[in-house]
């Protein structure tokens, strides 16, 4: 079968004209055809260079093997031995309308990172399916990707068609179940296109084997492809590449991203939000440039003012600059052979600025070539998922659903890239988590020290108005379980507030913090098979949720819950006869601000509890909650 | 005080993201000029060469002398306003054209180019499991490998393009090299977004290839726009021209009546014969091309 496309409908436009420049990927599983296709095309629209075709049609014979199309592309020894592409390849050709760059990706799944590299380059895609094996796990992994990485024009190619008879049926059959899946990711196909690529059935022609197909042919649709525009019409992104001082001129230097700049505007840096205009906008040989310049030049401008700058800052419009902020949320595929797990330490790169990160949660871990998802603590290398991430200083950075160019991120691991994604959200509210911790575990395992101590490491959180004698307790139970060789540790909050939370005062966020710090101690000493006991009034009921959240199954709350007017009686510190005088602001205890606890593992009310019998009802407690160990229970067990 | 004040009203303001263009005063009503395929080219290969330069320590640029790589210094000296920061090594066989030298000592002074000639060692040196014009070649690679040792760089700016050769489209804008200047084509890393992998390993170094995304058309047509001069071998004399420059004795031309750039670009419009046609060493052997790439060679 032989369709040359006419020629002069191929390059019928002189050179020097503009007919658009669409570069377009094609995809799919291993085998299911890319590069015959790709070796097809290039013959239909009579773009092989003059003899190629017979040159490795000669080494095929020499060879002794059947001249295959994929030959033309798999041009490296290697891959002639294998028999798989393993890197992505350009080739150029030409349809009725489009200049076409065309890169070939490999489907193996070894090469993720290489289709990665090829489809990230794309305007539009191609994806490929054999008739017969039909919709694949590589398929299903590609169409996730092309998603990813923003490539949104896909034609879908249903090759072998030959293998299933020209079957209406099955191709029905396999283009219902990829547009479903296609579209459940938010890509829709542009077509879908029965194909032999090897006897050329629907490349260039709808040939009579395939008459019951009345859709576009694979050239139709690459001659129905758009390139991909520069993001003229949104707010102005420059993200700075670098600042030149050659000679007197200070230049700043980047490559606008969206919208568009010119001498005179008034522009924000981001993330330091500082102002300054455009002075000038540089280039060579001629300078200064006059009027605007829009996304996609690389341009250098100088500012009215001396500000200091950096490369990695991005420059806006006053009033639509990007956001700053230290904590992200992206969506992301993942390359690297170890998988990405929560507190991993990465480096970010944002457009030109690279900061150091912790991945603070895996919120989403997905196998994209498996039908559902399964796991959510890791994510493993070719496959995707959602985290947050907290930097380690502040970036600009967009959504990506407001800037897709400046809305994307890549991760790099000891000085390679790892992964990459999309900013799904930018939070500039939350706290950084520092970088550059790296966490030392104890020598010792926690079921050494609990032979030892006889229990299992505790939180156990007192609260309850000032003078309800949380503090009488937690003393008189500390020295009870030290008695008995364990190990408890006090944790007071009015003597935590004289050091380590010394600079917090008694505000809702203050109080907040220096519940958390509490509990963050409290927990280190419990992972570590001691027990914490934390005496602290701790009013707020979302504060110690918090506080039962960062300790987990440690937790044991004890609600003191001695009536009001005992504990103004006692007032051991004085606190609320200086509250009555108005002299001590911000006290819990006058008024009605104590939320009792719900839900807490014991209720002691000491106005009818002796600190004995207080103390005693709290060891039960800790002996049926499993902190302490049963003794007659392991002397039993023992005889 | 003035500045500290504008600071504090921007930091307190929040960002509206969709503003439209024509609502923000400084932003006049003029479109700025749409960008042709040229254009396109141009500011990708601005944006690799700064950030070659912002990212790697020790640069140097390799001039050929040829047409891509002349491009590649004018496009060094737009991204850099004037000034290329970095040298041009020449690796020098000493068996260029005499217009090839001629064009070297005149061009270098008059675009100030800090030029390094590095000479080749002897032959003798080479693999002589090569076939004869591919190890000319290989000497070319072993004259690099000399040159990095005695500059230490650990970036080097090549002007290869995909469409050359089909193993130079399976290159990395910024592709790692061994210590031994190896490429190992199997285990390549993702590059994509325009982020590149900057870090060689201590001892290897990086290629950098700013124009691997041109065309040999989009060459000659950016050459004539600019008005970068060019080495007269590449246009046709007797019916012949050069559509690439190597060695003069492993070199060939091809027939042709192209005498000047617009001519070149019809020609090449209609031409089916690859431009390396005339290149020895791509047709000794059917790997000789890879073997020579995956030693170092350009």
């Amino acid at each position: 079968m032989n369709m040359i496309l006419p020629t002069a409908a191929i390059s019928a436009t002189p050179n020097g004209t503009t007919r658009p420049q669409v570069r377009i990927v094609i995809v799919g599983h291993v085998d299911h055809g890319k590069s015959t296709l790709v070796g097809r095309l290039l013959h239909e629209t009579g773009s092989l260079p003059d003899g190629k075709l017979e040159m490795l049609k000669a080494v095929s014979a020499r060879r002794g093997m059947p001249f295959e199309w994929s030959f033309l592309l798999d041009a490296l020894q290697t891959e002639r031995d294998q028999g798989i592409t393993i890197d992505t390849t350009q080739i150029r050709f030409r349809t009725r309308s489009r200049d076409v760059v065309l890169i070939d990706a490999p489907g193996h799944a070894e090469f993720l990172r290489n289709m990665i590299t090829g489809a990230s380059q794309a305007d539009g895609a191609v994806l490929i399916i054999d008739a017969l094996e039909g919709v694949r796990d590589q398929t299903r992994r590609h169409g996730y990707l092309l998603h990813l990485l923003g490539v949104k024009q896909v034609a879908v190619v249903v090759n072998k068609m030959d293998r299933v008879a020209f079957s209406a049926e099955r191709f029905k059959e396999i283009s219902d179940e990829i547009s479903a899946h296609l579209t459940g990711l938010g890509v829709k196909p542009t077509a879908v296109i029965p194909i032999s690529a090897r006897d050329g059935d629907g490349v260039a022609e709808r040939t009579p084997r395939i008459d019951w197909y009345k859709g576009p042919t694979v050239v139709d649709a690459l001659d129905a492809l758009e390139p991909a525009r520069p993001l003229a019409e949104l707010p102005l992104r420059l993200p700075v590449q670098a600042i030149y001082k050659f000679d007197d001129r200070r230049i700043v230097a980047g490559r606008i991203e969206s919208g568009s700049l010119k001498a005179g505007d008034e522009i924000v840096i981001m993330p330091a939000g500082k102002i300054a205009k455009i002075k000038t906008v540089e280039s060579w040989p001629v300078t200064p440039l006059q009027g605007p310049q829009g996304a996609g030049r690389s341009v250098g401008i100088t500012l009215d003012r001396e500000l200091f700058l950096e490369r990695g800052d991005i420059i806006g419009h006053s009033g639509q600059s990007p956001r700053d902020t230290r904590r992200i949320r992206a969506r992301i595929f993942w390359l690297h052979d170890k998988p990405l797990a929560k507190g991993e330490q990465i480096v970010i790169r944002l457009g030109t600025k690279e900061s150091r990160a912790t991945v603070v949660a895996i919120e989403k871990a997905i196998d994209p070539g498996a039908l559902s998802n399964e796991e959510n603590t890791a994510i493993a290398r070719n496959h995707v998922g959602e985290i947050d991430i907290s930097l380690a200083q502040p970036v600009a950075t967009d959504p990506y659903t407001d800037n897709p160019r400046t809305g994307r991120l890549v991760i790099e691991v000891n000085g390679r890239i790892a992964g990459g994604g999309l900013v799904l959200s930018v939070d500039a509210g939350r706290p950084a988590v520092p970088v550059d911790i790296v966490p030392v575990e104890s020598a010792l395992r926690p079921d050494e020290r609990s032979a030892r101590y006889r229990h299992n490491g505790a939180v156990i959180w007192l609260t309850g108005l000032p003078g309800s004698g949380k503090s009488t307790l937690a003393r008189a139970l500390e020295r009870r379980l030290f008695g008995n060789g364990g190990s408890p540790i006090l944790l007071d909050g009015d003597t935590l507030r004289a050091g380590l939370n010394g600079d917090l005062g008694f505000s809702p966020q203050d109080r907040a913090e220096n519940i958390r710090r509490l509990a963050e101690v409290a927990t280190h000493l419990a992972r570590n098979g001691h027990i914490a006991i934390v005496a602290a009034v701790s009013p707020s009921a979302a504060d110690r949720a918090a506080a039962r959240r960062i300790a987990d199954s440690a937790f044991r709350e004890i609600y003191v819950a001695t009536p009001a007017e005992i504990c103004e009686q006692r007032d051991p510190k004085g606190h609320y006869a200086k509250a009555r005088a108005g002299t001590l602001q911000g006290f819990t205890g006058i008024g009605n601000d104590y939320q009792p606890p719900t839900g807490n593992e014991l209720t002691i009310d000491t106005s009818i509890r002796s600190v004995a019998e207080a103390t005693e009802e709290i060891e039960q407690m800790l002996a049926k909650t499993g902190v302490l160990f049963d003794e007659l229970t392991d002397l039993a067990a023992n005889i | 005080m003035h500045l500290l004040d504008n600071e504090s009203a921007a930091a307190g303001s929040r960002p509206a993201l969709f503003a439209q263009a024509s609502s923000v005063p400084g932003i006049a009503a003029a479109q700025p000029p749409s960008m042709d395929h040229l254009d396109e080219l141009e500011a990708q290969s601005i944006y690799i060469l700064r950030e070659a330069f912002a990212r790697l320590k020790k640069l140097a640029l390799l001039w050929s002398l040829g047409k891509d790589s002349n491009v590649m210094i004018w496009l060094a000296r737009k991204a850099f306003f004037g000034r290329v920061p970095f040298p041009a090594l020449h690796v020098d066989t000493g068996k260029k054209f005499p217009e090839m030298y001629a064009f070297r000592d005149r061009f270098g002074k008059e675009w100030d180019l800090d030029l390094r000639v590095e000479p080749c060692p002897p032959i003798d040196s080479v693999d002589p499991t090569l076939p004869p014009a591919a190890r000319s070649a290989a000497r070319k690679t072993e004259g690099l490998k000399l040159a990095l040792n005695k500059y230490g760089f650990d970036g080097l700016i090549a002007g290869i393009r995909r469409d050359e050769e089909a193993t130079r489209a399976k290159e990395r804008v910024f592709s790692p090299r061994g210590t031994e200047g190896g490429w190992d084509v199997r285990d390549q890393p993702p590059e994509f977004w325009d982020q590149f992998n900057a870090s060689p390993p201590p001892g290897a170094h990086l290629r950098i290839h700013p124009i691997l995304h041109w065309t040999e058309a989009d060459i000659w047509a950016y050459t004539k726009r600019e008005n970068i001069p060019i080495i007269p071998l590449y246009l046709a004399k007797d019916g012949k021209r050069y559509r690439s420059l190597g060695d003069a004795d492993i070199t060939f031309p091809v027939a042709s009546t192209a005498s000047n750039i617009d001519e070149i670009l019809t020609e090449l419009d209609g031409t089916k014969v690859p431009e390396r046609a005339g290149r020895a060493l791509d047709h000794e052997t059917e790997d000789a091309f890879e073997r020579l790439r995956v030693a170092g060679y350009l």
